[in-house]
């Protein structure tokens, strides 16, 4: 089946096989290899990204799925050589050690600031519930993804103003 | 002019190793691509003991993008028998270990067949395709069945599944009394008191979030693989003896690797099966695991029965400790997989000053998933062990759990200290660390707040849970590894070359897979030489750049590693040192080395190192007879473990009522010496607070009655995420290691083998007054609601 995809602001037109899961063209055919696969039960969200700004965890869903959808990796999220600050602030608090959860952890973690801009540390451990981590005991994420709520609160700086239209754009499908 | 720089050792330096990490650009295994790559995927048995009868394998042949399938037999002539760097008695067979079983399967989850295909979904389809006859043979799967006589034999050529039988007495090793008189005198004395207490330890799944990988590149008779490893170095050796390739045609490269924790410390069938496909084919071939394959077929760790004799007199003084130890080896040998348990031998006596040890190890084969090492590595078995039975002491003695422990353990000014198991403790300070944890935990307020729920028959009991735990880290002086009977040293190795551009590249022998080594070892060469800590480049995890290395594993990497970096630092110094005279015109004596300049005592001459770099590149004014070079390496064996120490305490609630577990607050102090970096030894302690608290509360892997595993997925097998862990309080002490210059002691293991302990004696704790004095590990609801209900204590 042909699909339509915006990846990472790059538009693609490819023929895939309806078998084959977002994740594997993303990784396979794109070349997207910063998403990455850690199960095969949609239990710890390493594949992660954002589809039309929402997160889903691209192993369990089709490439077909998303057509026509505009999906966002964490290869897109740095611009112009500026990090996003939830990247910064994963790098600030040393939340992350081997960095095979880091991709998956940060989408999650945008996705989760945007709909709560100031969650506290139980709303911050409950949103990441699907996304695990074998090295960091969690604690510095908890402490990054407040870091990086309090650099991005209104007002806060561009940075702030940049994610919200980079990441929530009009949802087609996914999210609540 | 000296001009003062924050000394970049001790800074919370954050990452170097983060920017490609958190921008996905990622060099992960399985994200290599060659020309005319292949796939492999295996065909794994589902039956856990069997005799192999046909395997049809051409419809999977025949399938369009199938280039090969090789069943175990095809393989046999050239696949060898998998490497045991450890076995425990020179004169004890070790069972073959084929990559590809030939004509029996021992666990559910041995490899039969292999399947090369043109991408990796036509191998698994491939795999499906695959027919194989299996002859069901009983299994066992208990360690105590497999010791009765007429069980299953795993082995059957060896006539048992008791594999080997070790001790250590230290009376029989001159290092103290005897242990079974000494019980003996316990138990006919009014005043002594002997307590028995049986816990097992579960088996468990390392679980790096990186699933395995392996590519391999056959070109001409260069065999270059990349592996998802912790031990390049190993792997290349292994990878030659095991096939018979020529080691100085092998190339082995650990890219970006996704954790370890012991599990990737192996050398892997697939990797060897790998190996043999692409060179048949003669073309490059990927192998990348599942996360069930993973679960089913990577090592796992723990798996042993600790049946522990504790004597004492009733003033809390203990006179002697036995312990009988069985340890599942499941149905093959790993690289390390018998050294794992011998290993905890030295470390049951833990901080305490106990006269008499007697130690007895059963190794056993079942028809499981072997083991081998898992983050602690033999160490967490033994503290937990120890530290159960301290607290179940002070219990039966009635006095309380940390006056017992201070009874017992070594004083601060009695180190260096020989302990009852033979090894020499360099440094520590046990009361320091106490104190410091007690301060910031309130345990006289806890246990108040404990009295007071016990008296209202709250549903919500208190449990306090200490664990005050050493472990020998650092592996280790080659010497010492050689009486042990492992087939390695244990030295480490570092070059260091200055750059005609006044950079610095430093090669380490270790390889990094999170722990940050880069950034680590760049802030004590900016430190060393007086150059910025940006200016040093950290390479490793290739065989081809860093030729020599043993590896990171066993909390070795700093206090090994670490200073094989600092004395070829030093040897650098020596030799620009003489470079700088000549420039100067000086006497080398005359010259003092201090921030990266060499300048003459008592003017304002002087050369910075890198001054002294260009001038070696270009040697066009060199001093006679000099070789034109300040490059320099260093291969450091140490000349003992190193023994970081620590005091945790545990707050947890326990629901009566369900059985729930909640920590309320975890409290550690952990003393490992001098810090390179506070923020990745922060990190360090974190994640093993979590791989130990995932002991206690979460984790296990089961095998139904069949033998098959039925935590085979992460579905089942239960990883802890961010909402089922708490927030920890971390905090240290500090006493250097003396045996090194750095004093140093290692990290990476101490917060996993602390914190079980800690946690399971904070839930016995809560409850005990209801009757329990223990619950089998993982304290699920389940488990401890049991507990409960059958202790008669239910409020």
């Amino acid at each position: 089946m042909r699909i339509t995809v915006t990846v990472d602001g790059t538009e693609y037109s490819d023929e895939v096989e309806p078998r084959t899961l977002l994740v594997h063209y993303l990784r396979e055919t794109l070349g997207k290899v910063g998403t990455v696969i850690g199960c095969d039960t949609s239990n710890c969200g390493a594949c992660t990204v954002h589809l039309n700004g929402h997160s889903v965890k691209s192993c369990s869903m089709l490439a077909v799925q998303a057509d026509g959808c505009e999906i966002t990796t964490i290869e897109g999220l740095a611009r112009d050589g500026q990090l996003h600050p939830v990247q910064q602030a994963f790098h600030d608090n040393h939340a992350l050690q081997c960095g095979f959860c880091t991709p998956g952890m940060i989408m999650q973690s945008i996705d989760l600031l945007a709909d709560n801009p100031n969650p506290d540390e139980k709303a911050v451990r409950e949103g990441l519930e699907g996304n695990l981590c074998r090295c960091t005991g969690y604690q510095n994420i908890v402490r990054a993804v407040r870091d990086a709520a309090d650099h991005m609160r209104p007002g806060a700086g561009p940075e702030a103003e940049r994610m919200s239209e980079d990441v929530r754009a009009p949802s087609a499908i996914g999210g609540e | 002019m000296t001009a003062t720089i924050e000394p970049e050792v001790g800074r919370a330096r954050a990452r170097k190793e983060d920017a490609r990490l958190i921008t996905g650009r990622t060099r992960w295994t399985d994200n290599m691509t060659l020309p005319g790559l292949l796939h492999l995927a295996t065909v794994r048995s589902p039956i856990a003991h069997a005799n192999i009868g046909r395997i049809d394998t051409d419809v999977a042949r025949r399938m369009p993008g199938v280039l090969a399938v090789y069943t175990g037999a095809d393989l046999d002539a050239e696949q060898g028998t998998m490497p045991v760097a450890a076995p425990v008695n020179a004169d004890a067979t070790v069972p073959r270990h084929a990559p590809a079983a030939v004509d029996k399967v021992r666990f559910a989850g041995d490899v039969v067949a292999i399947v090369v295909a043109r991408d990796a979904a036509t191998a698994r389809d491939a795999v499906d395709a695959v027919d194989v006859d299996y002859d069901d043979l009983p299994v066992v799967l208990d360690m105590e069945a497999a010791l009765e006589d007429g069980a299953p034999l795993v082995h059957p050529e060896l006539g048992t599944n008791k594999w080997a039988f070790f001790a250590f007495d230290s009376a029989e090793a001159g290092t103290g009394g005897n242990s079974d008189e000494a019980i003996r005198a316990a138990e006919a004395d009014p005043d002594s008191i002997v307590l028995k207490r049986r816990f097992r330890q579960q088996r468990l799944i390392p679980a790096f979030m990186e699933p395995r990988s392996v590519v391999v590149d056959p070109t001409g008779d260069q065999v270059t693989i990349w592996s998802a490893t912790q031990v390049p170095h190993i792997l290349k050796t292994m990878a030659a003896l095991t096939l018979g390739l020529p080691e100085q045609k092998v190339r082995v490269i650990a890219p970006d690797v996704g954790g370890g924790f012991g599990g990737k410390l192996q050398v892997t069938r697939e990797e060897m099966l790998t190996i043999l496909a692409a060179k048949r084919l003669n073309r490059p071939v990927k192998w990348t695991e599942s996360r069930s394959e993973s679960l089913l077929a990577a090592h796992h760790g723990r798996d042993q029965i600790q049946d522990m004799t504790i004597a004492a007199k009733k003033d809390g003084t203990v006179t002697a400790l036995k312990v009988q130890l069985m340890a599942d080896m499941g149905a093959y040998f790993g690289l390390f997989t018998p050294a794992v348990p011998t290993f905890g031998a030295f470390m049951f006596n833990a901080i305490y000053k106990f006269p008499a040890y007697r130690f007895e190890l059963t190794d056993v084969f079942t028809n499981k998933t072997f083991t081998d090492a898992y983050r602690g590595a033999g160490r967490p078995e033994a503290t937990f062990a120890i530290e159960r039975m301290m607290d179940e002491l002070a219990a039966e003695l009635g006095t309380d759990p940390l006056q017992l422990r201070e009874k017992n353990w070594i004083k601060h000014e009695e180190f260096p200290f020989t302990t009852v198991a033979g090894l020499t403790y360099d440094s520590g300070n046990y009361e320091a660390a106490t104190a410091r944890a007690l301060e910031l935990f309130d345990y006289e307020g806890l246990r108040r707040e404990q009295t007071e729920r016990r008296e209202r028959r709250d549903p919500i009991q208190l449990g306090i849970g200490i664990s005050t735990f050493t472990e020998m880290c650092g592996l280790a002086p080659s010497r010492v590894l050689g009486q042990l009977g492992v087939g390695a040293g244990g030295w480490e190795h570092a070059s260091i070359r200055m750059l005609a551009t006044g950079k610095v590249e430093v090669v380490t022998g270790t390889s990094p897979h999170g722990q940050g080594h880069e950034t680590a070892w760049s802030q004590i060469v900016a430190d060393r030489l007086g150059v910025p800590f940006e200016d040093v480049e950290v390479l490793h995890g290739d065989t081809q750049v860093a030729p020599k290395g043993l590896d990171t594993y066993g909390s070795r990497s700093l206090a090994v590693g670490g200073i094989a970096v600092v004395k070829a630092a030093d040897k650098v110094i020596d030799k620009a040192r003489k470079v700088a005279a000549h420039l100067l015109e000086a006497a080398e004596d005359d010259l003092e080395f201090s921030g990266g300049r060499f300048a003459v005592k008592g003017t304002d001459k002087g050369v910075t190192i890198q001054e002294v770099a260009f001038a070696t590149f270009t040697a066009h004014d060199f001093p006679e007879g000099v070789e034109p070079s300040i490059d320099a390496d260093y291969t450091f064996d140490p000349e003992n473990f190193s023994f970081p120490h620590g005091t945790h305490l545990c707050a947890a609630e326990v629901d009566t009522e369900t059985g729930r577990v909640k920590i309320r607050q975890y409290v550690c102090v952990d003393d490992i010496g001098a810090v390179v970096n506070p923020l990745l030894v922060e990190g360090q302690v974190h994640g093993g607070l979590a791989q130990g608290i995932a002991q206690a509360l979460f984790e296990e892997a089961t095998y139904d009655d069949s033998g098959t595993l039925t935590t085979g997925t992460f579905v089942d097998y239960l990883l802890p995420s961010a909402a089922d862990l708490p927030s920890y309080t971390t905090d240290r002490t500090e006493t250097r290691a003396t045996t090194n210059p750095l004093g140093v002691k290692g990290v990476g293991e101490a917060g996993t083998i602390a914190s079980t302990p800690a946690v399971v004696n904070a839930v016995v704790d809560a409850v005990r007054h209801l009757g329990v004095n223990d619950i089998e590990m993982p304290c699920s609801p389940m488990r401890v609601w049991s507990a409960i209900k059958s202790a008669g204590g239910a409020q």
